[in-house]
């Protein structure tokens, strides 16, 4: 390659990167300016502040944002932990065991991936309130499973299909006990590929709107994303452009954080799934 | 072409096992145990979706306001009649069309273009711009939405001043509102379009390229004659799920518009009607009414452009 188709492609990657920093370094620019610098009409902050931090962290806001905090996390980690689980067996059986069904369980899980959220949504909303699920933990878990379940299942066949499970028995010719081989063989193999697609599906969990919003009602419940939806200013008259941009750079930090750390498998998995990779 | 999906479990073709005299105790127990590992997470899924689905179709039968459940009355279907004679969805519908169109052949160009550039771009930076292009994947939709929202927001945005477009209110009509909506879903969406292009990229083989080089095609030649048809299948199937994705549009559509100048969607439609005003009927037959549009676009993809789902993952 010429120097110059090198630098060619060297500034097509340098505008990649850009393109997808761009509305992050704007929403964290946005984050630092006070409410008077809010209208500046200038990207950057004429002086940066951490007041609006401070609004949803410790002050007026935080009533709102922190309860939704701990529900995102705790709702999104367990509905994860438990798709994870579910598709294990699943995705061991669809990779290892030669059974009828196998196809019907992959068409279904295709076809509750592209299902509309919103076509749940109005049946859960009455069947929730009637059961007393509306605006409960175990009411946004459950709807959960339909976004998680069938990227999990999909993408751990993908990766199970790839482990040379021949080394379970050579193990135990070598005389390991089927326990041992399971543990010592089998789950370091496997391991990666249960972990990425927990990622991804802590991803989709993550960024749910329409469930939030819709089947709750409270901060008992409400995770984050809908709460950033429903915030308002202090008063009528205030705006709370500064609150939710703060909001936002903290729920998303995390997430960029995962992404930089484990690019490599995400992108293994997202395409395993859908494309050879 | 076949338009059959085939699973990722099966690389060789299935040998038939219980079906051959069907008195193998091996055979019988393999397919216990994979129903039995399998079969819950299968029947989360149906509970979850099949369930709830089918009692939509039932509640869009009645004409039930939870304000007043008493009065629910059957009314065969009188709400199906009441939504497809109402303007208000066949504009929802445009509007939810309109997106899906532009937004997937923005994003299919777009991404394109991004995934001959992370194919092409030197192993020095490839990691890097690998990380970036998944940001806005993992960045959530009303997060992109507000970020978007007060950037071209006539108080707090920066574009009328970038642009020198003084006090226009982007949010003040249909077109200009779509468009950023549009914007925001397109940044947001075209990274994963563009991972699975360039994985499609990464299929096509390597040969050919040297072969069509040294018989003199230009990059424009090889691009349209050699990548773009070898690579068909992927592009079928980011086509088909990025549609599916995109005419679902609702957390960029409630956050910056919340569907006033007639930027409604089908999806803000079946919320309104059902968790701010109440109406299980109405708002069941709209949602009803939206999977059935899913299943046409599949159905469309599926035998309209043959898309094979199993040949895209290269078996």
């Amino acid at each position: 390659m010429s120097t110059k188709e090198k630098t060619f492609w060297w500034i097509g990657g340098l505008l990649i990167v850009v393109y997808a920093m761009f509305p992050i370094a704007w929403i964290i620019s946005l984050s630092f300016k006070a409410p008077a610098d809010l209208t500046n009409g200038s990207f950057l902050p004429t002086d940066a502040t951490w007041q609006n931090y401070a609004l949803i962290l410790t002050g007026d806001a935080s009533s709102l944002f922190l309860p939704a905090l701990r529900n995102s996390f705790g709702i999104v980690l367990i509905a994860t932990a438990l798709a994870s689980l579910l598709s294990m067996f699943a995705a061991y059986a669809i990779a290892r065991l030669d059974f009828r069904g196998k196809r019907l369980i992959l068409s279904t899980a295709l076809g509750v991936a592209i299902f509309p959220v919103i076509s749940i949504v109005t049946p859960l909303f009455n069947l929730w309130r009637n059961i007393g699920l509306y605006d409960t933990w175990p009411g946004l878990i459950i709807p959960y499973l339909s976004l998680t379940l069938p990227i999990s299942i999909w993408t751990m066949s993908a990766f199970f299909r790839e482990i040379p499970w021949e080394m379970e028995q050579a193990a135990q010719v070598d005389g390991a006990t089927s326990w041992q081989a399971f543990r010592k063989v089998i789950v370091p193999l496997a391991a990666p590929g249960v972990f990425t697609t927990a990622i991804i599906a802590f991803f989709i969990a993550w960024n749910d709107f329409v469930y939030g919003i819709s089947l709750t009602s409270t901060q008992t419940a409400r995770p984050v994303p809908a709460a950033l939806g429903l915030f308002t200013g202090a008063s009528q008259f205030e705006e709370p452009t500064g609150a939710i941009s703060a909001a936002a750079v903290v729920v998303t930090v995390p997430v960029v954080i995962l992404v930089l750390v484990f690019q490599r498998r995400i992108v293994a998995g997202l395409t395993n799934g859908a494309v050879k990779g | 072409m076949s338009t059959v999906i085939t699973p990722p479990g099966q690389k060789a073709p299935p040998q038939p096992t219980a079906a051959r005299g069907g008195s193998s105790d091996r055979a019988r127990s393999e397919q216990r145990l994979g129903w039995l590992l399998a079969g819950p997470a299968f029947a989360v899924m149906l509970l979850v979706t099949a369930y709830p689905i089918l009692q939509a179709v039932f509640d869009s039968l009645f004409d039930y306001r939870l304000t007043d459940p008493e009065n629910r009355s059957f009314t065969g279907l009188s709400n199906y009649w009441v939504v497809l004679t109402d303007r208000i969805w066949w504009v929802s519908l445009a509007v939810t069309l309109f997106i899906t169109v532009v937004t997937v052949a923005v994003e299919l160009v777009l991404g394109f273009g991004l995934a001959i550039v992370m194919n092409k771009a030197l192993s020095t930076i490839r990691p890097v711009v690998r990380a970036a292009i998944l940001i806005p994947y993992a960045v959530i939709t009303v997060v992109s939405a507000f970020a978007w929202q007060f950037a071209f927001d006539i108080n707090s945005g920066f574009v009328n001043g970038w642009l020198g477009l003084g006090e226009f209110d982007w949010f003040g009509g249909t077109w200009s509102s779509l468009f950023v909506v549009c914007v925001a879903e397109i940044w947001k969406t075209t990274p994963f379009i563009s991972l699975l292009l360039l994985a499609g990229l990464a299929q096509v083989p390597e040969v050919l390229q040297e072969a069509a080089r040294v018989d003199g095609a230009s990059w424009w030649q090889r691009l349209t004659k050699v990548t773009i048809p070898n690579m068909k299948a992927a592009i079928m199937v980011a086509l088909l799920f990025r549609s599916l994705d995109a005419f679902r549009v609702f957390d960029s559509i409630f956050v910056m518009t919340a569907g006033a100048n007639n930027t409604e969607t089908v999806s803000f439609l079946a919320y309104r009607q059902t968790i701010s005003r109440l109406e299980i009927g109405l708002g069941s037959a709209v949602s009803v009414l939206l999977f059935l549009c899913v299943v046409l676009i599949c159905v469309l993809f599926i035998k309209g452009f043959k898309v094979d789902l199993g040949a895209a993952r290269g078996e």
